[in-house]
C-alpha cells in the first residue's frame, strides 16, 4: 500500500504510534515538516505531503519531574516529563520512565518506547513514553 | 493612534479573593460589578450600561455553560447583552479588549467588563484537570503534562540556558507575598520567607508548592467609556493608551523558545507602540506570575531588563514595593490569588487603585504610567495593557 494514500492526521499518527512508529509529514512543494503531521501544510498552503519515518531516539530538550497529576496519571507520580527532539529537529514531549530524577540531564539521549493499544475509551489513541537510550 | 487614549476606565470593582466557600461565581461577580457601580454614584448601571463582555475560562468548574447573560441579570442589568470571552487565564483581558473594540468603534458608549472563576470547591485532581484543559489535548494533555508541569518545563530551560536559580524564582514569591500582606482583598494576607519557599513540597521540578499561584475563588469588573464621556462620570478616570495581544502554539513543545512568550513580546511591542512609551516609562506593573518562573521571564519579555537577566532582576530588588519599577504590587496571582478567569481585570483593578492613589499601603508614590501583562495557558495567549492616570 502507499502510506502517501494515507491521510495526514493526528489520527494517523497515532494509528502509526501503535503499529511501532513514529511519522512527521512534509510539504513535497516547500519542504517544510509538521510534527505532529498536518493535512495540508500551513506554510505554503499545498496539499502535496508525503509521511516521514523519524529514528524514535534524540535528545532531552527541557525536564520536569511532575509530583501533582490529574486522575489518569496520578498513579504514576512522582514522573519524569520532557520534551524531546528528533532528527531535523522535530519534537514531542512525553513521560521519561526507567530513570531517577537525579539522573536527568539537558541533552541525555533517550529512545522512544511504544507502551500500549489503543485506550478502550475516547480517543482511542495508544501511548508512548520514552527511556534513556542504551 | 499612538498616544491616545482609547478608552477612560471610570470605575472598578473587585471581590475579595480566596476560598469563598460560602458564594458561587454569578455571586462574587456581582460582589464585583456592586463595589463598581458603588465608586461611581454618576453612573446609573441600568440607564447607562451598554453591554457586558466577560471572561471564564471553564465550564467544568461549576458546571456552568452560557455565562454572559446569566452574569448580565445577576448584576440587575437584565436584558443588557453580553458576550464571554476565552483564551484560558487571559479572558478577562480579551473581554477588557473586546469592550475597547466595541466603545472605539462607536458601537457602544459605556460598557461593563470582567471576569470571574469559582474553582476552590473542586478537588486538587480536578481543578489540575480542569485548568489542563487549556493545554493541547492530543500531544500534551494525552501525554500526562500539568500546568505546573509546562512552567516547569521552562524553567528548567531558562535554569539551563541561563544559570536562573530556584532562590530566585523564591524571591518573587516572598515579594509577592508581601505585597499579599497588604491587600485585604488578597487569597494569601501573610508573608513568607525564603527558606519557607525553597522547603515547601514539590509539585513539578523546579517548582515547589510556593512557586505556584493558588486555587482561588474571585471576580472583577472595570466600567470603560469614551475617553470624552468619562469627565460625566467621574472626576478621576484613568485611560487606557495601549492594547496588545498576541498568540502563539497552543503547545509548548512546538513553540520556538522555551525561555521566552512569543505572544508576550508580540503584545508588548503592539501595546508599547500604540502608548508610544518605552518599557522605562513604566511606573508600576502588574504581570502573570501564575507560577514564579512566569514573572521572571516577564520581565524579560517586557523589556524592564535583557533576555537571561530576569533572576538577577528580582535579586537586585527593583520589582519590590520599594523599589525602582514595583512589580505585583497586589500580591500577583501568587499571593492575591488566581481565580482565572478574573485575572486580566483584577489586574486592571490594581492599576486603576495606583493611578487613582487608592492603593492604601501599597500605594506607589508618583505613579502615572501602568501596565498589565495577562497570559493565557502556558503562553499560546498574551495581552498587555497600558493605563494612564487622569
Amino acid at each position: 500500500m502507499d502510506e502517501n494514500s494515507l491521510p495526514f492526521t493526528i489520527e494517523q499518527f497515532y494509528k502509526f504510534i501503535s503499529e511501532g512508529r513514529v511519522a512527521a509529514t512534509q510539504c513535497m512543494e516547500c519542504g517544510a515538516k509538521f510534527l505532529p503531521p498536518r493535512p495540508i501544510c500551513t506554510k505554503c498552503y499545498s496539499k502535496k505531503l508525503r509521511w516521514i519515518y523519524l529514528e524514535p531516539k534524540g535528545k532531552l530538550v527541557t525536564y520536569t519531574v511532575i509530583y501533582v497529576a490529574p486522575p489518569r496519571f496520578q498513579h504514576l507520580t512522582p514522573y519524569a516529563y520532557g520534551i524531546i527532539e528528533f532528527e531535523r529537529g522535530l519534537r514531542l514531549p512525553g513521560i521519561i520512565r526507567m530513570v531517577d530524577s537525579e539522573d536527568l540531564k539537558v541533552g541525555m539521549e533517550l529512545e522512544m518506547v511504544f507502551d500500549s493499544s489503543p485506550s478502550n475509551e475516547w480517543p482511542m489513541w495508544p501511548t508512548y513514553y520514552f527511556k534513556p537510550a542504551k | 493612534m499612538k498616544g491616545r487614549s482609547l478608552v477612560a476606565v471610570i470605575s472598578a470593582g473587585l471581590s475579595r479573593f480566596g476560598k469563598r466557600e460560602e458564594f458561587t461565581g454569578r455571586e462574587l461577580f456581582l460582589e464585583a460589578a456592586y463595589e463598581a457601580f458603588s465608586r461611581c454614584p454618576d453612573l446609573d448601571p441600568r440607564r447607562d450600561v451598554n453591554a457586558l463582555f466577560v471572561g471564564m475560562m471553564g465550564e467544568s468548574f461549576e458546571h456552568q455553560g452560557h455565562v454572559a447573560p446569566m452574569l448580565s441579570d445577576w448584576i440587575g442589568l437584565l436584558s443588557a447583552p453580553a458576550i464571554r470571552a476565552e483564551v484560558a487565564c487571559a479572558s478577562s483581558a480579551a473581554a477588557l479588549r473586546l469592550g475597547i473594540f466595541s466603545v472605539l468603534s462607536g458601537f457602544y458608549d459605556v460598557v461593563l467588563v470582567g471576569g470571574l472563576e469559582k474553582m476552590t470547591k473542586r478537588s486538587t485532581p480536578e481543578n489540575t484537570e480542569f485548568l489542563g484543559m487549556a493545554a493541547d489535548f492530543p500531544f500534551e494533555q494525552w501525554t500526562g503534562v500539568t500546568f505546573p508541569g509546562l512552567y516547569a518545563l521552562m524553567a528548567t530551560a531558562h535554569m539551563h540556558r541561563y544559570g536562573t536559580t530556584e532562590e530566585q524564582m523564591g524571591m518573587v514569591a516572598v515579594k509577592n507575598h508581601h505585597n499579599g500582606a497588604l491587600n485585604p482583598k488578597a487569597h494569601f494576607q501573610k508573608e513568607v520567607t525564603l527558606d519557607a519557599v525553597l522547603d515547601s513540597r514539590m509539585i513539578a521540578y523546579p517548582l515547589k508548592l510556593y512557586d505556584c499561584s493558588p486555587i482561588s475563588d474571585g471576580a472583577s469588573c472595570a466600567i470603560i467609556t469614551r475617553p470624552e464621556l468619562a469627565r460625566k462620570y467621574t472626576d478621576s478616570p484613568v485611560y487606557i493608551i495601549g492594547s496588545g495581544q498576541g498568540s502563539d502554539s497552543l503547545a509548548l513543545f512546538q513553540r520556538d523558545s522555551l525561555t521566552s512568550l512569543k505572544a508576550a513580546r508580540i503584545a508588548a511591542r503592539e501595546a508599547y507602540e500604540m502608548a508610544g512609551i518605552k518599557p522605562k516609562d513604566v511606573d508600576v506593573a502588574e504581570v502573570h506570575d501564575c507560577f514564579t518562573i512566569a514573572e521572571i521571564i516577564a520581565y524579560e519579555d517586557l523589556g524592564f531588563c535583557n533576555p537571561g537577566e530576569g533572576g538577577r532582576f528580582i535579586e537586585d530588588g527593583i520589582p519590590m514595593l520599594d523599589g525602582e519599577l514595583p512589580i505585583n504590587t497586589s500580591g500577583g496571582l501568587k499571593s492575591k490569588g488566581h481565580p482565572v478567569g478574573a485575572t486580566g481585570v483584577a489586574q486592571i483593578y490594581e492599576i486603576y487603585l495606583q493611578l487613582t492613589g487608592q492603593a492604601g499601603k501599597r500605594q506607589v508614590e508618583k505613579c502615572k504610567i501602568g501596565l498589565t501583562h495577562n497570559v493565557g495557558g502556558s503562553g499560546a495567549t498574551c495581552l498587555i495593557h497600558i493605563l494612564k492616570g487622569g
